[in-house]
């Protein structure tokens, strides 16, 4: 934010707004100091969130077995909801590149249009999930059930708050476009909001693998 | 304000965003192959593992150079240290994830 | 949840009541001076609400001497208690609590906020950038560490501290064997603070990789931010896996789920495995940066360039990598096998070679250096025969086979105590007083000082030399008293002498500070060692922008160099002509807020106040938007007052 080593001091005029670009030479994303840096700030989180999910997936192998004399994995895994939350989801990731080429393209309301679209995925996707833990609450299988439910329900769960989380920040990101349209700044928060979604995506693809196709094997 | 506004420093993007419908087209192949594998019980539990895992990792290659720029740099002509970081970051997945099912593995006749 | 909070427990013993008694009566004071010398918008607008380093840094030393008093007086209760047998000075309930909040406090509290305070107060000036990537961010890190401390701290006068052990093994930390708020008081402390701790790795990769100042490459980086680097490595790496643990256990007490219950699945063993995953990189997150430490300090009192710069820096890449790699060395008495226990043997004896590469290095870099035996060098040489007393035990320790007899015996006890005191407090006491003058623009106190080294190393090594045989003697850790007649007592009443020095060296440095803010020298060069590094070419203390104008780095020790003629001193003087308005991040309360949201959210959850828990959540949701939604968030500092502070500095050239 602070340290600017080059000053190219130039004045952008997006939707009113003065946005200071360091370079202008660069992808919009990371014309300004603080954009470049926040854009990396963003790919180590990933990793820390990454090895968070590799302790939530160690935890959950290790206690899979123990069902406790309860419902396993085969019994209450859904092969038709789990496919269709992973189709939902890839989709989902596909509608947020979308976003971000039309983005580099400089379209406003494309960028809106896909992000709502992306969001409404999102949506539909913790819908199905909800309705997918009610269901196995409802039967007995809850998370204070046996080790392998406690371990299932955490994961997935966490996931699911990742996914939700992703939601309210990608509609505060949308309004703001509605108010600024694209500028350096919100160029870079359209570029990491997706780069969050598109890890979620990563996640749940061992999600989907792990827990639910070995489940179900 | 300009409905479509256009940066005065627009990237350069083709007209087609090819690399992200190839990208889908990959992933939805790599979805549906362990998905038949499990369901139409063709392969034994070892291969079946292997070959389904394998499916999960070309997909993650998928969402990080069709999707992500995993190794685009900002343009300031350093290397993309976002590579370095987060390949660091699978190899310890990897590593916390085996070495966690190795070590308590002394224990997985517990129910 | 389990308890509900009444009054009763304010009250219910003497010694949590003078705690009470002092806590408020502290609280009044400081209100009243506050109030009287009309202080309260400074307080405020200078250190709540600041994003600046070089005091958040400040905040953060603090913040760990204070806790280094309060896990040092927990010390001494203990010894206390142990001097003589069957002594009944605290009672085993007491005594398990104070052993946990020694332990937890001195790790998380003292060696993690003074590690941090080092890592801002020096990388940003050693770089040669003007704060770090994320300000903001670390105002955050800092006020989530400082309520998460805090939560720990009240724990003992409300409600009751944690008594668990600071490694808090399920089952005991379950709820069926923990039933108070203690152990939720743990798991949230640890938990809020460390969300900050996280933040501040990413915070300072990110620096040390995009603010290095121009021809600054990675191979003329200090040692130090060498160290600084590969800590922030093993932070991102490691943390999010004592997240999961507590979070976890967390789950267990408040919702009834069964990851490490002894009932319906559950197991125990892998709580222990997840603790010790984050459990040892954190030796090594509190380690390198001491190790960074050394290397400046060493380097500067033997006018030589540090012997070995290459292989100093893969030792400590190769530490973080490998510190990975050992974690089940802290229960091989699990029994997990003779090939898990073997390959974890191996890899932590492997661990030692780089360490080794770095103790002969700083041999090395003396060997034939022109040494000054300033207090800094004093604790750097005092650390060197400690810490490879305590790595050499620790490769008896690694000796899977032995460690059965070993483990949890006061042998472990003197070689952690020898490696995280001799290794790191050292490291920290070095590097504060050297990096003193630089924050505050006079130097500590030679004589004072040299009384508190000695105090302490005397001290150190009267305390827990004697452990080491204890330990062979069969006598166990946590445990409260022991009987007479077991040849124990004399080691004991030893150790305990010891254990007083220390405090004593502690009172010396404490009065050393003192006697120093009103006599001590004053630094008017900027560069009272005759340093190498960057962090030397500025004032004391530094301006609030670091850097009028960023040098461009020509060679490792750069600022040395220019010394010895054989670079341009003058290129890191700023010239008039060069001076450009100064782009600066504002200060904000929002991060002191934040923080405080996520402490009511803390409380809630520790005696299962819902109300509490919404309220403290709705507030951190309110400000993370706020803060996506604000977009002036920085300003320039105008060319004229750069100027202006730079003549006023006598460094203003053309």
């Amino acid at each position: 934010m602070t340290t600017l080593a080059h000053n190219n001091v130039e004045h952008h005029h997006g939707a009113g707004d003065h946005v200071h670009v360091d370079y202008p030479e660069r992808p919009i994303e990371y014309q300004t100091q603080d954009g470049a840096l926040k854009i990396l700030g963003f790919w180590v989180f990933l990793a820390t969130d990454l090895i968070l999910f590799a302790c939530l997936f160690a935890t959950f192998i290790v206690l899979r077995t123990h069902t406790d004399g309860g419902p396993t994995g085969k019994e209450l895994f859904d092969v038709p909801i789990f496919t269709a939350e992973t189709l939902i989801l890839l989709t989902s990731s596909f509608t947020g590149g979308l976003a971000t080429f039309e983005m580099h393209r400089g379209h406003r309301n494309r960028v809106i249009g896909w992000l709502i679209i992306t969001a409404l995925l999102g949506l539909s996707f913790v819908g199905l999930e909800v309705n997918e833990f009610v269901h196995m609450a409802m039967e007995g299988a809850t998370m204070q059930r046996s080790a392998f439910l406690s371990a299932f329900f955490t994961l997935v769960g966490t996931h699911g708050c990742h996914v939700s989380l992703g939601i309210l920040w990608m509609t505060g990101i949308i309004i703001q476009l509605f108010q600024r349209g694209i500028t350096p700044i919100t160029a870079r928060k359209v570029y990491i909001v997706n780069m969050y979604w598109h890890f979620l995506d990563v996640v749940w693809v061992f999600l989907f693998t792990i827990v639910y196709l070995m489940g179900v094997m | 304000m300009a409905s479509q506004h256009q940066t005065p420093t627009a990237h350069h993007e083709p007209s087609f965003p090819w690399q992200y419908v190839i990208g889908y087209v990959l992933s939805l192949v790599l979805t549906v192959i362990p998905l038949w594998l499990v369901l139409d019980h063709v392969l034994t539990p070892t291969p079946l593992t292997i070959g389904i895992l394998f499916c999960a990792v070309l997909q993650i290659f998928v969402q990080l150079f069709m999707f992500m720029h995993f190794t685009h740099g900002d343009g300031s002509g350093e290397p993309a240290y976002q590579t370095v970081v987060l390949s660091i970051g699978f190899f310890f997945t990897v590593v916390f994830a085996g070495a966690s099912i190795w070590i308590m593995s002394f224990s997985s006749q517990v129910q | 949840m389990n308890t509900v909070p009444h009054w009763g427990i304010f009250i219910t013993e003497p010694m949590i009541l003078g705690s009470d008694v002092m806590i408020v009566l502290t609280s009044v004071a400081i209100v009243f001076a506050l109030t009287k010398f009309k202080k309260w918008g400074w307080l405020w607008r200078e250190w709540l609400t600041t994003v600046d380093h070089k005091k958040i840094g400040i905040m953060y030393m603090i913040a760990a001497l204070l806790m280094l008093f309060r896990g040092g007086v927990d010390a001494e209760l203990m010894r206390t208690q142990l001097a003589l047998p069957n002594l009944s000075f605290l009672d085993a309930e007491h005594y398990d609590e104070i052993f946990t909040t020694h332990g937890t406090i001195m790790i998380l509290f003292m060696a993690m906020p003074f590690v941090f305070a080092l890592f801002n107060i020096v990388v940003p000036l050693q770089i040669g950038a003007r704060d770090v990537a994320f300000p903001y961010l670390n105002a955050i890190s800092f006020w989530l560490f400082f309520f998460g401390a805090f939560l720990m701290n009240i724990s003992f006068v409300i409600g009751g501290s944690p008594d668990a052990g600071w490694t808090s093994y399920p089952p005991l930390s379950e709820l069926g064997f923990s039933n108070g708020p203690g152990q939720n008081y743990y798991l949230l402390a640890l938990q809020i603070s460390g969300i900050g701790s996280i933040a501040t790795g990413i915070n300072f990769l990110v620096t040390i990789l995009k603010m290095r100042a121009p021809g600054m490459t990675l191979w003329r980086m200090p040692l130090f931010t060498w160290s600084v680097l590969a800590t922030s490595i093993l932070i991102l790496f490691a943390f999010p896996a004592l997240t999961i643990a507590l979070a976890l256990l967390l789950l267990d007490r408040t919702l009834g789920t069964h990851f490490f219950t002894m009932l319906h699945g559950g197991n125990p063993m892998m709580f222990i495995n997840l603790f010790w995953i984050w459990g040892h990189p954190e030796v090594y997150i509190v380690i390198l940066p001491a190790f960074g430490v050394f290397s400046e300090v060493i380097s500067t009192f033997s006018r030589k360039a540090t012997f070995g710069y290459g292989s100093m820096v893969f030792a400590l890449v190769a530490i973080s990598i490998v510190g990975f790699l050992t974690w089940v060395h802290h229960f091989f008495t699990m029994g997990a096998g003779a090939d898990v226990n073997t390959f974890f043997a191996i890899a932590t004896m492997v661990i030692a070679i780089p360490t080794g590469v770095k103790v002969f290095n700083w041999l090395f870099t003396m060997y034939r250096g022109r040494i000054r035996m300033t207090l800094p060098m004093m604790w750097a040489v005092a650390f060197i025969p400690c810490f490879a007393i305590g790595g050499a035990t620790g490769v008896m320790l690694a000796v899977a086979p032995a460690d059965y007899q070993y483990h949890n015996s006061y042998f472990l006890i003197a070689h952690f105590h020898q490696v995280l005191i001799g290794g790191t407090v050292f490291g920290m006491i070095a590097g504060m007083y050297y990096w003193w003058p630089k924050m505050f623009g006079f130097l500590l106190d030679e004589r004072l000082g040299k009384w508190a080294f000695w105090f302490f190393n005397i001290g150190f090594y009267v305390c827990f030399l004697p452990q080491y045989a204890l330990g062979l003697m069969g006598m166990t850790r946590r445990i409260y008293t022991y009987p007479a007649g077991l040849g124990w007592t004399v080691p004991n009443f030893i150790s305990t002498i010891g254990a007083y020095l220390m405090g004593i060296g502690f009172l010396f440095i404490v009065w050393q500070v003192i006697y120093s803010v009103k006599y001590g020298e004053r630094d008017v060069t900027g560069d009272p060692w005759d340093g190498r590094t960057l962090e030397w070419s500025l004032p004391s203390p530094a301006p609030h922008y670091n850097f009028a104008t960023i040098p461009t780095i020509e060679g490792r020790d750069a600022w040395w160099m220019a010394k010895q003629g054989q670079l341009d001193k003058n290129a890191f003087l700023p010239k008039k002509s060069d001076i450009k308005p100064i782009h600066m991040p504002k200060n904000s309360g929002r991060p002191f807020i934040l923080s405080i949201c996520f402490f009511i959210i803390g409380i809630g959850l520790v005696f299962g106040v819902v109300p509490f828990d919404v309220i403290g959540g709705l507030g951190v949701a309110f400000c993370m938007f706020r803060r996506s939604f604000e977009y002036d968030t920085d300003y320039y500092i105008p060319v004229d007052e750069v100027i202006h502070t730079e003549s006023a500095l006598g460094r203003l050239q053309g």
